[in-house]
């Protein structure tokens, strides 16, 4: 019983360490959180404020002349990326992953799923160098003009200018290549485990194969798939590298086309903390914990869900280790 | 037997239309993900090697050239530091919540460690800022650097000690009881070297992340152009995923050199260990 004690006790610093992370950041953002009130989340200014003047006092905190915290460009930034990572990424995983789990012969699927999920492994900020090395240019100078020039005539949303290939389509499209194999790995695993006599069944009704597949097998993934979906949504709301080498790290301004540069709260906590370091009254510093907290809140909230959409609907499944 | 021979010829040509533009696109999903691996890969590496030299191996950062030893040394240290200060609370959590799967905390546990990979890196590193840099006062440092990379890599292997643990069949745990072991014997001299090998492919995993991770040690680490000096607190550490993103947006020849460099020795490293991981693991399924 000791033993069972002692073990229990030293398995407690994971739980521990993610109570820390959020009483920590909450604790240190609370003269933050004060003084910003719930307009955080609603204006769309940050501004340091009057670094060289006296500070005076608003709200009850020492604050910068002028300072003004708002992160509504970044939600928005934040929210757009995400959003156009998940419709690029939702039927390029769904496709892989049917492809793989009925065409692909069995001998070979472990390993070209393997080459794929490769995709899982491969760090933020190499996906943020190639991005920014072949990408950027790739998309700016050859793409985004035949985009603007075609698609942008219709929906002024792509229409000029195109940009420089920093930007919202970008982000979105580095972001989709790191989800995917999310997507496609849990997909792949929960067709794979549909029971063969579904497929015999729709077969013997006369279906052919493909419908056999897309109108009996996928439907029966669905909750699978929602539940990766989630999870891919946790890792591209927080996704940092590579959305700061790709995205243009727009400063006060909403995005209007879809090459506009954008940040996002990951991206500008790296990106401000510099220049944030400079406020004597620290308010700033504060205020990116804000950002900090709203985000640890989001994604754990995200997670959670996933989490207990998975566990719920297939907990006799393989459990989804990403 | 005709009427099932003749049956394929009965559905209708739009149907037939249907399925087979839907395996088509599919065939085509996949083959954008390989094209686009393969492209990441080979811009890594044909950069990489043009980049990477016996110079840059073996002298420290001038700069904005020189060499990438300290970030090399900086990188292993960080991230085996990391590994030491998560392997012995993540394989514990990981024996407790596989061990004793059925009670509260263990699911708690579990739970926790699933949300808690989902926290994004750049939160656990400001929380590594907050906490060790400004409140303990350890400023950029290999401590505040290791225990926000432990934080990250503490789920992986709480979540891969308990898979392992899982596998091992409950006959050995029967047998061993059976025997008179008490609890500490059945788990550390039957469970967990019978999931050893599983254990420590997790272990390697966990490494792999914490190699290539850069967001958390941003503001915990620092960078630094020099050898670690064997300080654990105060003074800043360079590594490897610093060199690539700084690196690449310089305007030197020589600076962008060192980004390719990096990329290739980060990516290399990670991609042996996953290969490597899934021999392991690929061996051990078929042999059960």
């Amino acid at each position: 019983m000791k033993f069972r004690a002692w073990l229990a006790i030293i398995a407690g610093i994971l739980p521990l360490a993610l109570i820390a992370i959020v009483a920590f950041l909450a604790i240190y953002s609370w003269p933050a959180m004060h003084f910003n009130g719930f307009g955080f989340v609603t204006r769309d200014t940050w501004r340091l404020g009057n670094l060289y003047a006296n500070p005076v006092m608003m709200h009850g905190t020492e604050a910068p002349r002028g300072a003004t915290y708002g992160i509504l460009f970044l939600i928005v930034g934040t929210l757009l990326s995400t959003a156009i990572a998940l419709l690029i990424a939702l039927p390029l995983g769904v496709g892989a992953a049917i492809f793989l789990a009925e065409v692909v012969p069995d001998a070979l699927r472990t390993w070209i799923s393997f080459f794929v999920e490769l995709l899982m492994a491969i760090p933020s900020v190499v996906f943020g160098l190639w991005g920014y090395v072949v990408v950027i240019p790739f998309l700016g100078q050859h793409l985004y003009p035949v985009l603007a020039h075609t698609v942008g005539r219709v929906i002024p949303l792509f229409g000029e200018p195109s940009g420089s290939g920093y930007g919202l389509l970008t982000a979105g499209v580095v972001l989709s290549l790191m989800i995917v194999p999310i997507i496609a790995a849990t997909l792949r695993d929960a067709l794979v485990s549909q029971p063969s006599s579904l497929r015999e069944a729709a077969l013997g009704l006369g279906a052919t194969r493909f419908e056999a597949l897309w109108k009996v097998m996928l439907p029966g993934t669905r909750k699978t798939l929602i539940g990766a979906t989630f999870l891919a949504l946790g890792r591209a709301l927080g996704e940092t590298m590579a959305v700061l080498m790709v995205s243009g790290n727009a400063l006060n301004i909403l995005p209007h086309r879809i090459y506009d540069p954008i940040s996002t709260m990951a991206a500008f906590i790296v990106s401000q903390l510099d220049s944030a370091l400079q406020d004597p009254t620290g308010l700033a510093v504060r205020s990116l914990a804000e950002i900090a907290f709203v985000l640890a809140i989001i994604s754990i909230i995200v997670n959670a869900l996933a989490r207990l959409l998975l566990l719920v609907w297939n907990s006799n499944q393989r459990s989804v280790m990403v | 037997m005709n009427a099932i021979a003749a049956a394929p010829r009965q559905i209708r040509l739009s149907r037939r239309i249907v399925s087979i533009t839907g395996w088509a696109l599919s065939g085509l999903c996949l083959a954008v993900l390989s094209v686009l691996m393969v492209w990441i890969l080979s811009v890594v590496f044909v950069r990489g090697v043009g980049a990477l030299n016996f110079k840059v191996l073996t002298t420290i950062t001038q700069g904005s050239g020189g060499g990438l030893l300290n970030a090399i040394e900086g990188t292993l240290v960080l991230s085996g530091g990391a590994l030491l200060l998560a392997v012995p609370f993540g394989v514990a959590a990981g024996i407790y919540s596989a061990e004793y799967r059925f009670t509260s905390w263990a699911i708690t546990i579990r739970f926790l460690a699933d949300v808690l990979v989902g926290v994004p890196s750049i939160v656990i590193g400001y929380f590594g800022y907050v906490a060790l840099v400004q409140w303990l006062g350890w400023n950029f440092s290999l401590a505040a650097g290791a225990i926000s990379l432990a934080i990250i890599s503490l789920p992986y292997i709480c979540r891969t000690t308990e898979l392992a643990l899982r596998q091992v069949s409950n006959d050995l745990r029967d047998a061993a009881y059976s025997l008179g072991a008490n609890e500490r014997r059945v788990i550390f001299g039957v469970c967990v070297p019978a999931a050893l090998p599983a254990i420590l492919t997790g272990v390697l995993l966990a490494l792999a992340v914490s190699v290539g991770e850069t967001a958390p040690l941003l503001y915990t680490a620092g960078w630094s152009n020099f050898m670690w000096n064997g300080h654990l607190t105060h003074s800043p550490i360079a590594y490897l995923t610093y060199a690539i993103w700084t690196f690449i947006n310089e305007p030197f020849a020589s600076a962008n050199a060192l980004a390719y460099a990096a990329a290739l020795l980060v990516t290399g490293f990670v991609l042996i260990i996953n290969i490597l991981a899934r021999f392991v693991l690929e061996r051990r399924r078929i042999r059960r």
